[in-house]
């Protein structure tokens, strides 16, 4: 239920369709909308109940779809489809099965191996496996697809976005399968899947364009002349391409050759198609793209814009609608051009058209169309109380818009939609795998129907290399911007998240960046303000920073996991004041003190010195900085657990109250213990009141990972991840080898060790194989000589490089212990690598 | 278990440890002190809350507070200056050499939240004309892994570690405790063997040096593992606890094992060879195969050793009905101000009683007869206890009451408690022709025969056979 808690307040701007100010819960969006007319209605709900058997609720939710721009359409009316297969995984898939089941519609999903445990697979009525985790062969699968379509009956396929949802191929290949594609018909696929291509078309339709070179001459020359003409910078794109590969930006003519050269290498290498376009580039631009919907009868209307200009790696990352600082003039013009370009290739469906915009003359120009649902398509629904993916349903089944008079369609208040990522901001953004061994998401209630968590995972989920790295969509609205990116930071400020590196602490900070405040985005934001994105504050500078290390040390020392969970006899460990958390740390006629080392930040670090006070539960604690004169952070010390003259005191609180409480084992969709270790910590520290949540979690190689989320006022600030030290070190340890050559030396007793460079027999053996020849060069663990001995075969391996000298023994001879069997030289004069290839081969 | 702790000067005991039971000092906030509860019965099994009676407000308490509170300071005092160990210059000498100090060690060698109930902490305080802090050994119980252990280690900053006859006794007695209540053994060893000069008080004698290897045997005979951490030097005799250990782990270049060192051996035999090559921790553990983990470090070694005891498939056996622990309704707090310092004023242990059990709730046995000593049912930290305190002069029926009580807890396998304030038999024609000497000698018996665990609290004077009545020293 997290994925469909929708904002349902229908404004009061919209008397026109709803005459009614309703607020409802739970998943209907659009419920309550009253149709216009009751014969319409009546025809509609005779209609469904043949197909739905006439359950009242999904009754009350099609009527609302009733409202008909033209009563020619009327008997017209096609009932929507029983069931659909979404042809998808991750958040849109739990997005359209949510619709979905609001409309009676049964729902099929399908999913690779790696999947099998997925939310979407749960959420769906049936589930089909259709491959291996590769999307290649399986969420790209086409026949695969279609096969589960088959096999399940679905009469239709929502292909959500990206995998299949902009392939002509199977849009044409369903049609003939006789399986309905919920998007656009395949011509405009084609038509818009070319950028030279559609900016042709838009050129014909009037929409502005990017001035540019979109034409067939991949001349070096000739493109440099066109960018002279189109006048620098400019910008060279493969026409294949997206993401942002195959693309440069050349300040300079100079420049020109190179970057094209290395944009067509790119091109060849990602799409195998190595041609280019050349075109303006704007210096300070802002995305902007309007959310069209057409439907079968040349209806088209636009849904107002999407701004989406804050984006790293040329992905977006937060998008608002509508778009800051744009007035209606601007707005409008938009509007139009955009149902244009969609009337131009007679689309049909939900469909994106993108504009390029100048931040300073909000002079606008054609990019490209997306002929899909889009990511970030719950803004638009935010703002103008629509449900989308209903929309595409009716359209799809043949039925006119809901709303196809551009003047019914409302603007209502501003929406955010943040993507959280399993990404490191700190490492330019990289894509994080690892599975999620903590999810908090913000809980949407009642009362908060102005947050919408969308997404395809939960706690235990696996965020894996093969697929996507967004981990959900944060959508949020408010009654004006403001408004808006408050709600958008309270919420990120209760998103949990520990596993793989996420961006929730980076959209915190964005969302309170003054400029993002202001309105003053445009794609180069995050370059631009990475000073004050991406400081770091350092925890003595850090609000309640040392409060939030004293709640580690004192939780390291109270949640006390190592207790033996030993029932046997009636005498239960439970009740043994050695599991009592008030016995902590208790010496008799002294004070308990224990030194918690802690790594903060992966740098930094500190010893916690917590003194267990009388009466019992009341602390005092002094946190000092380490001095590192001489090791690494990461290499422990013994004296990680004493307080020396060196370490500097930063803070001491006295009197610390505290209790934890340990959060449940929890476990994950397979069942298996997440090993993760939780808890919520309430303490008073220093006359103030902090409330945290503590995930201990080892993930990889690392252990005792620990991340602090404040539940209060600390929900803007950064999460404080920090390494606790304790029982670190056997880690550490562990990868230190015992020097070896130490064991020849001392093993004195014994088998006697051979002279060095022979090789001898370690048992009474019989050889049964020498696979090298002398002369040959060979390499420590090449295979030497294979002997066996007592029905087994044991191999002997060369233990440093060398040349095989001479060879004592041949195959089929008995060999003693000890009897010499081959002799190494050793690498004296070593000859050229090409030389001992050729060698090698030689033998071969 | 079979203890006995004796405070200094019928201080208020702060403890009492042991594994099964760790401490008796309770706290409670001060604002629950005021509570009120007179005669409120609980519904379980009858048992009643003892009523307060003390009045905090009285001139006689508050003098009793501040004269206890005096001698805790001198504990305290005393306390802090054994817990230093051999003093600041041993100290330097001995971090400065890479490893840490015995506590230090220990604080590694236990979970982060374990308490640590350290024994003997007295020990072999102002015994010799040297001072041998702690009798120059740390012992106690702390948890490793969940698993509650016996730890034994050296302080080599006390006269390098060596064995003093008190060190010897002390050593044993964690032992015993260790064997009693099947406590896995944990030595950090790092000690110079027998303290030579004291050598005639060490070495011989059934509970002397010896008897340490003896009890390792047997107690790993039993099942009870026995688990040697080579941190130092163990020469001669102290070789033998990392060898007759179930599992030893040595740290490298701190940690030797020799039956003679090498000064010796070249009087010996004439042969020169260093330390770690005559037995550390290469030659151990890769050609003499006495130890079997290599560490590089104490910290290293620390961690194997917890390892170890991860690997001991340890169960503790339950053969007590226990629940949730309580705390006692009024403050331990007040537990100086009602004993004092004044051996001569008597005082209503029950008070005492009220001040360590659950609830405060005390279900007396024969309450009215042989009224000088109170027996009686309680839980500490949720386990069953029955309670022996005096309360007077033992009687005839004090006595004969003691034994029977006594006779009871061991039928029902409860723990006794005891809590000390004799002044003795009492004594006269009409005692003598009571019988004392007889019932006196039954109330021995008993105490003698009772296969349970004992904790004897000396809370007061200890004086005569009544010593003996009481779970003294002699009965374990």
């Amino acid at each position: 239920m997290l994925s469909n808690v929708l904002l349902t307040k229908i404004p009061k701007s919209a008397k026109s369709t709803t005459g009614a100010t309703t607020t409802t819960t739970g998943c209907s969006v659009i419920k309550g909308k009253l149709s216009s007319s009751g014969i319409i209605a009546d025809s509609v709900i005779k209609n469904q109940t043949t197909i739905l058997g006439g359950a009242a609720a999904i009754l009350s939710a099609t009527r609302s779809y009733a409202t008909s721009p033209n009563s020619n359409f009327l008997d017209k009316k096609e009932p929507l489809f029983d069931k659909i297969l979404i042809a998808n995984r991750g958040e849109i898939t739990c997005r359209v099965i949510n619709t979905a089941r609001k409309l009676g519609i049964k729902t099929v999903a399908v999913h690779s191996e790696a999947d099998k445990y997925a939310m979407h697979v749960g959420m769906a009525d049936e589930a089909y496996l259709i491959g291996p985790a590769q999307s290649t062969e399986s969420y790209l699968s086409i026949p695969k697809v279609i096969q589960a379509a088959k096999q399940s009956g679905a009469q239709a396929i929502h292909p959500g976005y990206g995998f299949l949802s902009e392939n002509a191929d199977f849009a044409t290949q369903l049609a003939t399968e006789n399986i309905t594609f919920i998007g656009p018909p395949a011509a405009a696929i084609i038509a818009m899947g070319s950028k030279s291509e559609s900016k042709k078309i838009m050129e014909a339709a009037k929409v502005p364009v990017v001035p540019g070179y979109h034409g067939e001459n991949q001349d070096p020359g000739f493109l440099e002349s066109q960018a002279d003409q189109i006048g620098y910078p400019v910008l060279i794109k493969a026409i294949k391409g997206g993401g942002g590969k195959g693309m440069r930006i050349v300040e300079t003519k100079k420049d020109f050759k190179d970057m094209l050269e290395s944009a067509k290498r790119e091109a060849m290498k990602s799409f195998g198609d190595d041609q280019v376009l050349v075109e303006k580039y704007l210096t300070t631009p802002r995305h902007v793209e309007v959310q069209i919907f057409a439907d079968k009868f040349g209806n088209a209307v636009h849904l107002f814009e999407r701004d989406c200009s804050v984006q790293r790696r040329h992905q977006k990352i937060i998008e608002e609608a509508p778009a800051p600082n744009l007035d209606k003039e601007v707005r409008d013009m938009l509007g139009k051009s955009a149902v244009r370009a969609a009337k131009a290739v007679n689309y049909v469906g939900a469909g994106t058209v993108e504009f390029i915009m100048d931040s300073l003359t909000n002079q606008f120009y054609f990019m490209e169309m997306n002929t899909r649902l889009q990511v970030e398509h719950p803004v638009t629904e935010m703002i103008t109380n629509t449900d989308l993916v209903h929309w595409q349903l009716e359209v799809a089944a043949g039925n006119p818009l809901p709303l196809a008079q551009q003047d019914q369609i409302k603007l209502d208040g501003h929406a955010f939609e943040a993507r959280i990522y399993a990404e490191n901001p700190k490492n330019g953004f990289l894509p994080d795998t690892g599975k999620l061994v903590h999810l908090r998401t913000p809980m949407p209630s009642s009362l908060v129907t102005n947050v919408r968590v969308e997404t395809g995972v939960k706690e235990g989920d696996e965020i894996s290399v093969f697929y996507d790295p967004m981990i959900a969509k944060l959508v949020v609205k408010g009654q004006d911007r403001r408004s808006a990116l408050r709600i958008l930071k309270s919420a990120l400020g209760q998103y949990q998240i520990v596993g793989p590196h996420t961006n929730i602490d980076f959209l915190k900070r964005l969302a309170s960046s003054p400029d993002f405040i202001a309105g003053n985005v445009e794609t180069g934001f995050i370059d631009k303000h990475k000073d004050e994105l991406f400081s770091k504050v350092g925890l003595e500078n850090e609000a309640m920073g040392y409060e939030r290390l004293s709640q580690v040390a004192l939780s390291a020392i109270l949640k006390n996991n190592k207790s033996l969970n030993n029932s046997s006899g009636r005498n239960s460990t439970s009740f043994s004041p050695w599991d009592n958390p008030q016995n902590a740390m208790f010496q008799p006629n002294t004070l308990g003190k224990s030194v918690i080392p802690l790594l903060v930040d992966d740098n930094i670090k500190y010893k916690v010195a917590v003194t267990f006070k009388q009466p019992p539960k009341i602390y005092d604690i002094e946190i000092y900085k380490a001095c590192l004169d001489n090791t690494s952070t990461t290499v422990p010390s013994i004296l990680d657990n004493l307080i020396t003259k060196n370490d500097t005191k930063v803070a001491e609180f006295t009197g610390v109250e505290t209790t934890w409480t340990a959060t449940t084992t929890p476990h994950s969709s397979q069942g298996i213990n997440l090993h993760n270790n939780s808890g919520t910590m309430i303490s008073n520290i220093g006359g103030r009141k902090l409330n945290s949540t503590i995930v201990y979690s080892s993930s990889g190689s690392s252990k005792d990972n620990v991340a602090v989320f404040d539940n209060g006022i600390g929900g803007d600030l950064d999460t404080l991840h920090v390494k606790l030290l304790i029982d670190q070190p056997s880690e550490y340890y562990s990868s230190i080898e015992i020097d070896q050559q130490h064991a020849a030396s001392t093993n004195g007793g014994g088998r006697g060790k051979a002279k060095e460079g022979e090789i001898t027999a370690p048992m009474s053996s019989r050889i049964t194989q020498i696979p090298v020849k002398p002369g040959q060069k060979v390499e420590p663990g090449m295979v030497l000589i294979i002997v066996e001995a007592m029905k087994m075969e044991n191999i002997i391996r060369a233990q440093s490089a060398g040349y095989v000298g001479e060879i004592f023994c041949g195959v089929g001879d008995l060999a003693d212990e000890g009897q010499v069997l081959l002799s190494i030289e050793a690498d004296k004069s070593p000859p050229s690598p090409k030389d001992t290839t050729s060698a090698a081969n030689g033998d071969c | 278990m079979y203890q006995s702790i004796v405070n200094a000067k019928g201080g208020y005991p702060r403890l009492l440890g042991s594994a099964v039971l760790p401490h008796l000092g309770r706290h409670l906030p001060s604002s629950r002190t005021q509570a009120y509860l007179f005669g409120h019965i609980s519904q379980a099994r009858g048992y009643a809350v003892i009523p307060n009676t003390v009045n905090t407000r009285s001139k006689e308490f508050k003098e009793n507070a501040e004269n206890m509170n005096e001698l805790i300071k001198e504990l305290d005092k005393d306390i802090s200056k054994v817990l230093e160990g051999g003093g600041e210059k041993p100290r330097e000498k001995h971090v400065s050499r890479g490893k840490l100090l015995p506590r230090d060690r220990i604080k590694n060698l236990l979970d982060a939240s374990s308490p640590f109930l350290e024994l003997s902490q007295m020990a072999g305080y102002k015994l010799y004309d040297d001072e041998v802090p702690a009798g120059g050994i740390i012992t106690g119980i702390g948890r490793i892994e969940g698993v509650e252990c016996m730890v034994v280690a050296n302080d080599a900053t006390v006269k390098g570690g060596t064995y003093y006859p008190i060190t010897v006794k002390k050593h044993l007695r964690a032992q015993e405790i260790a064997k009693e209540n099947r406590l896995p053994c944990i030595y950090l060893v790092d000690s110079g063997g027998a303290n030579l000069p004291h050598q005639a008080d060490v070495f011989p004698d059934r509970e002397h040096f010896g008897r340490i290897f003896y009890n390792q045997a047997t107690m790993s005979g039993l099942g009870i593992p026995q688990i040697a951490v080579v941190m130092g030097s163990c020469t001669a005799g102290g070789a033998y606890v990392p060898a007759m250990a179930d599992e030893s782990i040595i740290v490298k270049n701190k940690g030797t094992i020799f039956l003679g060192g090498p000064p010796l051996v070249k009087a010996a035999t004439g042969e020169v060879v260093t330390a770690e090559e005559l037995g550390g921790a290469d030659l151990h553990c890769r050609t003499s195969g006495v130890t079997d983990h290599y560490a590089v470090d104490d910290i290293h070694a620390l961690l194997l050793a917890r390892q170890a005891v991860a690997n001991l498939n340890h169960q503790k056996d339950g053969q007590l009905l226990t629940k949730a622990s309580e705390e006692p309704l009024y403050s331990s707090e007040e537990l100086g101000g009602i004993v004092g310092s004044n051996l001569r004023r008597s005082f209503d242990v029950k008070q005492v009683i009220a001040r360590l059990v659950d609830g405060s709730q005390f279900h007396e046995f024969k309450p009215l007869y042989g009224s000088t000593l109170v027996t009686g049912f309680a839980h500490i930290y949720g386990y069953p206890v029955g309670i022996v305190a005096n309360n007077g002069i033992l009687f005839s029926e004090s006595a004969l009451k003691g034994a029977h009580f006594i006779q009871l807890c061991a039928q029902r396998g409860i723990p006794l408690v005891f809590l000390q304030n004799i002044t003795g038999f009492m004594v006269g024609s009409s005692a003598e022709a009571g019988g004392i000497a007889k019932n006196g000698a039954k109330l021995v018996t008993a105490v003698a025969c009772a296969n349970v665990p004992k904790f004897t609290v000396v809370i007061g004077g200890s004086f005569g056979a009544g010593n003996y009545g009481m779970c003294g020293r002699a009965y374990r």
